[in-house]
């Protein structure tokens, strides 16, 4: 079924100008954090940057009342342990419930397959009052480990290793290796795919979480990087240059994932979409 | 599953202890995540159910008892039921032109070959950027009520008067939401509709052509009909996912001066329920959590449903 070529060079037309509008948001970014104030807010729209120098990136990084350098810490501090974490806790209940089919392993499978219909950011209230009983606000242990139990990550893992070839465990079984470490050495590094797959999910919707970390880092030495965006955002007087270096530098960690892990993203959205 | 456990290592360790440690590994592999999730989200909403009978205003441990008092509240509480109305209007606008637009350019990019890739990238790495920083576009550079807002130049080199986007004026504002999200989240359902085009057959597109079919009857006949799964769980998934909406709500609204009245999703009016005043409000909170919870499960068991019709046929 292949189109005409006058259909097709309107399809390139069409695809070519959604694409400039699709990354015209990102284009906007590097100009405002390439601009002076003055440059940004005159009445005139101005296509094109005017400062070619790493200048307003200096400003943000030394400015001590913003301390973005520290939430960029915090960010990644919390998006690494997150999403270490969550791989390893739920690649290996995902395999216990897909190997197990006892009564215990389908209880569990059916609260798993129950928690997903349940987002929790619906229940950030009642986490709110765990953690917060726990004394566990303005803590790396707050922002990190309610988010590591997922649901989600555990039914993606069990789908993945429920279709793993039993052979391979079996040749291992036979040579005396015992579950955990035929787990390891064994199905782990032929499950790289599924791996790679929710992590970047993971790590993404975490550096990009919003509403938890602003219930939980109260303290502004604890603040991840998209509240310090935020709050700089809705403070008084926005200095338009600082904020969009800002998110210049906020954007990289995502957007080199993006870009060097796409395939496993695309694999992960299509698994978690179509779970 | 019954062939799955004969995997398990039985000749290795002979004797009594072989189902034990069979036994203990399991809850070994399974433990830590049953663990948390209880911890952190059946105890928590147990504990928010015990809450909600109480009043509960800076204390996890009440003791004054109001019986169905917050939920009383709740539901005649003109702010609530307009959170439920906002979340209408914004699923209404932002449902189906999420579907369309994914469908589209997941139809269009078949068309082309060069260039592929690079046009799908174009359309799904918004999906990488967090709700804040596309806030910040949004409201400060394209949609800034000053005049040197990208919105406002172009209304004025058209002659128009420019518009004070997020002001609350003629529901302006929805039009900065809507194409926001519109732009964050349509790449991701692209990608799935991708994967759901491409696990058509493509001998059933030969059979049509050699039927004579084309264009828009193959889309209506065949196309769309054996798309109808991945339909239904991106309809359902935009449905849940915009009932979810907050980030970008409170960050192009919400100002040094507060939330603004207008624009208030059922999760924003719960925030700022619980948190937003002076006080933390846990039993009202905890109150509307289980209404919102409960709604959300409707929705979910509603996309099993659909879905399972869907497998059925």
């Amino acid at each position: 079924m292949r189109p005409s070529a006058g259909g097709r060079a309107v399809s390139y037309v069409v695809l070519s100008v959604l694409a400039v509008l699709f990354l015209l948001p990102f284009y906007v970014i590097v100009r405002n954090a390439f601009s002076t104030q003055q440059w940004i807010t005159a009445p005139r729209w101005h296509w094109l940057p005017n400062v070619f120098d790493l200048r307003n990136v200096e400003a943000i990084m030394s400015d001590e009342s913003v301390q973005l350098g520290r939430s960029l810490l915090n960010s990644a501090i919390v998006s690494v342990v997150q999403t270490g974490a969550t791989v390893v806790i739920s690649m290996m209940a995902g395999y216990a419930l897909a190997r197990y089919s006892t009564r215990a392993a389908k209880a569990i499978l059916g609260l798993t397959v129950f928690t997903l219909m349940v987002p929790t950011t619906v229940t950030f209230v009642p986490m709110f009052v765990m953690v917060s009983s726990l004394g566990w606000i303005s803590t790396y242990r707050g922002l990190i480990i309610p988010a590591l139990f997922s649901a989600f990550a555990t039914y993606l893992f069990r789908t993945a290793f429920a279709d793993f070839p039993k052979e391979l465990e079996e040749s291992a079984y036979l040579d005396g290796a015992n579950i955990w470490s035929t787990f390891w050495r064994i199905v782990v590094p032929n499950s790289l795919g599924i791996i790679a797959a929710v992590g970047t999910i993971t790590f993404i919707g975490s550096w990009n979480a919003f509403l938890w970390p602003m219930l939980i880092a109260q303290d502004p030495e604890i603040r991840t990087v998209q509240l310090t965006l935020s709050q700089f955002m809705t403070s008084q007087g926005i200095r338009y240059p600082a904020i969009f270096t800002g998110a210049l530098i906020a954007i990289i960690p995502t957007l080199f994932v993006f870009l060097f892990l796409q395939r496993w993203l695309v694999q992960g959205v299509t698994q978690s979409g179509l779970k | 599953m019954a062939d799955a456990v004969s995997v398990m290592p039985q000749a290795a360790h002979p004797g009594r202890t072989n189902a034990q440690n069979r036994r203990l590994w399991f809850w070994a592999f399974v433990g830590p995540f049953l663990a948390g999730l209880l911890l952190f989200v059946y105890i928590p909403i147990g504990w928010s159910l015990y809450l909600s009978f109480f009043d509960a205003r800076n204390t996890v441990t009440p003791t004054h008892f109001v019986g169905l008092g917050n939920y009383a509240y709740l539901l005649s509480d003109e702010l609530f039921l307009s959170s439920m109305g906002t979340f209408v209007v914004f699923a209404a606008c932002i449902v189906p032109l999420t579907f369309a637009f994914s469908l589209g350019l997941a139809l269009l990019l078949r068309r082309v070959t060069f260039l592929q890739a690079f046009f799908r990238s174009s359309f799904f790495l918004p999906t990488a950027v967090s709700y804040v920083i596309a806030s910040m576009v949004w409201r400060l550079s394209f949609f800034n009520g000053a005049r040197f807002g990208l919105a406002n130049t172009m209304l004025r080199s058209l002659g128009l008067d420019p518009v004070n986007w997020l002001g609350g004026e003629n529901y302006w504002y929805w039009f900065v939401l809507v194409s926001l999200r519109l732009w964050l989240q349509v790449g991701f359902y692209m990608i799935l509709f991708i994967a759901g085009l491409n696990a058509i057959d493509p001998q059933v597109y030969e059979a049509a052509a050699i039927d004579g079919a084309t264009g828009f009857a193959v889309f209506r006949s065949i196309t769309f009909p054996l798309l109808r799964g991945t339909s239904v769980a991106v309809a359902m998934l935009l449905l849940i996912n915009a009932f979810q909406a907050f980030d970008e709500f409170f960050n192009t609204l919400n100002t040094v001066g507060g939330y603004p009245p207008y624009a208030r999703p059922p999760l924003v009016y719960l925030y700022l329920i619980s948190f937003g005043g002076g006080t933390q409000d846990l039993g009202i909170g905890s109150a509307g959590t289980m209404i919102l919870t409960l709604v959300i499960l409707v929705f979910s068991l509603l996309q099993n449903r659909v879905l399972a019709i869907g497998a059925d046929r």
